[in-house]
């Protein structure tokens, strides 16, 4: 394989898998609490299109990518407030949290469709950007891409090392043991949803700024689901998602090189590449999940009465 | 409550909710023909809800209904355009068979799945929507292509014999009495079986009921296949009565649309009519929008999203769990 190719598959997976990374970690701390997410798929598509009209509206970036963050947030709010107050159940106020991000963000891209804007800074590095082959494979990206790991560093270092992540992983385990030792799950749970949705928000905003520079009707496309998938292939720990994202990562960028290369396969086909790889993860993993699987995964905290 | 939040959120767009709503109900309810296409728009909806409601019987969340319904359009396009020296008795039969078992024989890949204990059913169908979509539209870029149609990506039309008999001289197909039966015996069987009587126990405790000699994954497979025959059943009426030959623009959601009008319903065949009825009313009412009042019809997602939100914030502790 030619040099030019195999940095392009690289960095085409680093690239593609900065989202699926934001939106893994996203579900990853959601699930350590108990709680399963299917509107991730909405969260993003709200952050994208929130990150995407902020930025053609001011010009800035950071704004931009601020704004989708919090967009998010406060949208995953809604989700938190069924699941959580009025104890719905989870994985159908996540289809409906999808549904939502879906037609929101169709409704308030609608006038910005077409329009294009730069893409995200690339920062480069003194020094390390120049060099031949790892300057262009790893030093010549945006500042989320370089943001993911340390992101994904400090959500293992809250959930491992801190009293929140400890108090989070026990509610996710046994709520009502938790509850019985001083926690508030609700309040904590609601906490960590609320970041949960920043970091879905962030997540579409790489997609809409770093990657496409512009917006398109349903631009996620399923990721929200890979990133379900992704959790369960990282077995619920933080810095093992680093190498799922990439793995995913690298299949769309595959995917797209082998477009490109004309390979004589009907890009339908390759289309489909990454859910059967999901769906593959899914039942090569199930077998050894139930040891990792917080034990209260999917139900909800009823109280005490 | 719903209707309100969404008239707010027209509001907020600059435009006027009372006309939209009055523009809606005049143009679905206020003549003969506007009836008719509610009615049409309903026979997807009653068979892709029944789709999901059938697995719901004992606790599975279908969400594939979507998928399903493009493989039971892609197979039943597969029938008519090999068998379409059959005369329309043969052919018909045909196709919808192929329609049923497409759809059902997709839902069963997630049924095993699940009942291996490989991958939960909810998420394995939302992936293979996806897997199915870009089938359907690998079919109809490549091999099946059109040769006639230059540009766009279709299949050759359907046969005459291929195209299901329409009532009364409107669009409303021969697939309303499918989705007719469909809801009579999902009835009947539930209600007057043994079958339904086993379910309902699995329903309510698996563990009792596998105890007592239920074979949990056999029905598991079963409802899996049969939901998403309901499913391919809508693909097969709408690619032969619709649109007459397959396209990538099938389906506008409809999957997706059965799945909240069965779990508004939690699965009444009573209900899951009332549901479509009333969604066809706003879906037909999305089109109008979006003709009329430049809104897109992807913003019909957002009704339906906040009625779903309202059912769910009203429905505590029901659906337990």
């Amino acid at each position: 394989m030619s040099e030019i190719l195999l940095i392009s598959i690289l960095s085409g997976a680093i690239l593609s898998g900065t989202p699926l990374l934001y939106a893994t970690l996203s579900e990853m701390i959601g699930e350590r609490a108990g709680i399963v997410n299917l509107g991730l798929e909405g969260i993003m598509l709200v952050g994208a299109v929130a990150g995407f009209v902020t930025t053609v509206k001011t010009g800035n970036h950071a704004l931009g990518v601020v704004a989708a963050a919090l967009a998010g947030a406060l949208f995953n709010m809604i989700f938190a407030f069924l699941v959580l107050s009025r104890k719905a159940n989870q994985l159908a106020s996540g289809l409906a949290l999808m549904f939502c991000g879906v037609g929101l963000s169709a409704l308030l891209g609608a006038p910005f469709i077409g329009s294009r804007i730069e893409g995200l800074g690339t920062i480069r590095i003194p020094l390390l950007s120049d060099t031949r082959f790892l300057g262009r494979a790893f030093f010549h990206y945006d500042i989320l891409v370089y943001l993911t790991i340390p992101t994904a560093v400090v959500v293992w270092w809250f959930l491992f090392k801190t009293r929140w992540g400890l108090s989070l992983r026990a509610i996710g385990e046994n709520p009502t043991a938790a509850y019985a030792a001083g926690r508030n799950p609700h309040l904590l749970q609601y906490q960590v949803l609320f970041i949960a949705g920043l970091l879905g928000g962030i997540a579409g905003a790489h997609l809409s700024l770093a990657l496409a520079h512009t917006w398109a009707e349903w631009m996620t496309a399923g990721r929200g689901f890979f990133a379900v998938a992704l959790v369960i292939f990282a077995k619920w720990h933080p810095l093992r998602a680093i190498a799922g994202a990439l793995l995913f990562g690298g299949a769309i960028s595959l995917q797209l090189q082998m477009q490109a290369q004309g390979v004589p396969v009907s890009s339908f086909l390759l289309d489909m590449l990454p859910y059967v790889l999901s769906l593959v993860v899914l039942m090569i993993w199930s077998g050894a999940r139930r040891s990792a699987v917080p034990g209260s995964l999917g139900r909800v905290f009823q109280g005490t009465e | 409550m719903a209707l309100t939040v969404f008239a707010l959120v027209l509001l907020v767009f600059g435009q006027n909710p009372l006309r939209a709503y009055m523009d809606i109900l005049g143009a679905t309810l206020g003549t003969a023909y506007g009836f008719s296409e509610v009615l049409v728009k309903m026979i997807p909806l009653v068979l892709t809800a029944l789709a999901v409601a059938i697995p719901s019987r004992i606790w599975l969340i279908n969400v594939g209904g979507e998928g399903q319904l493009f493989i039971g359009a892609l197979f039943a396009t597969w029938g008519a355009i090999y068998f379409n020296h059959l005369s329309a008795w043969l052919l018909l039969p045909l196709i919808s068979i192929l329609g049923f078992l497409g759809g059902g024989l997709w839902a069963l890949i997630s049924g095993f799945m699940r009942a291996k204990g490989w991958a939960s059913e909810t998420i394995s169908t939302l992936l293979m929507n996806y897997v199915a979509i870009l089938l359907v539209s690998f079919f109809v870029f490549g091999p099946w292509k059109d040769p006639e149609s230059a540009n766009y990506p279709q299949s050759a039309p359907f046969p005459d014999a291929a195209i299901l008999p329409f009532f009364f001289g409107s669009r409303v197909h021969l697939g309303a009495v499918l989705a007719i039966v469909g809801l009579l015996l999902f009835y009947f069987v539930m209600s007057r079986t043994r079958w339904g009587l086993e379910m309902r126990a699995m329903g309510i405790n698996q563990e009792a009921a596998r105890r007592s000699g239920i074979s949990t994954s056999r029905y598991i497979l079963l409802l899996m296949f049969i939901g998403g025959g309901m499913a391919g059943l809508a693909g097969m009426g709408e690619v032969s009565a619709i649109h007459g030959q397959l396209r990538p623009s099938l389906s506008p959601g409809l999957g997706y649309t059965g799945f909240l009008i069965s779990w508004i319903t939690m699965g009444s065949p009573l209900g899951i009519v009332a549901a479509a009825f009333l969604i066809s009313i706003i879906t037909a009412g999305g089109d109008i929008l979006q003709m009329t009042h430049r809104i897109p019809a992807a913003a019909i997602h957002i009704l339906m999203a906040l009625v779903l939100f309202v059912v769910l914030a009203r429905g505590t502790g029901k659906r337990g769990k």
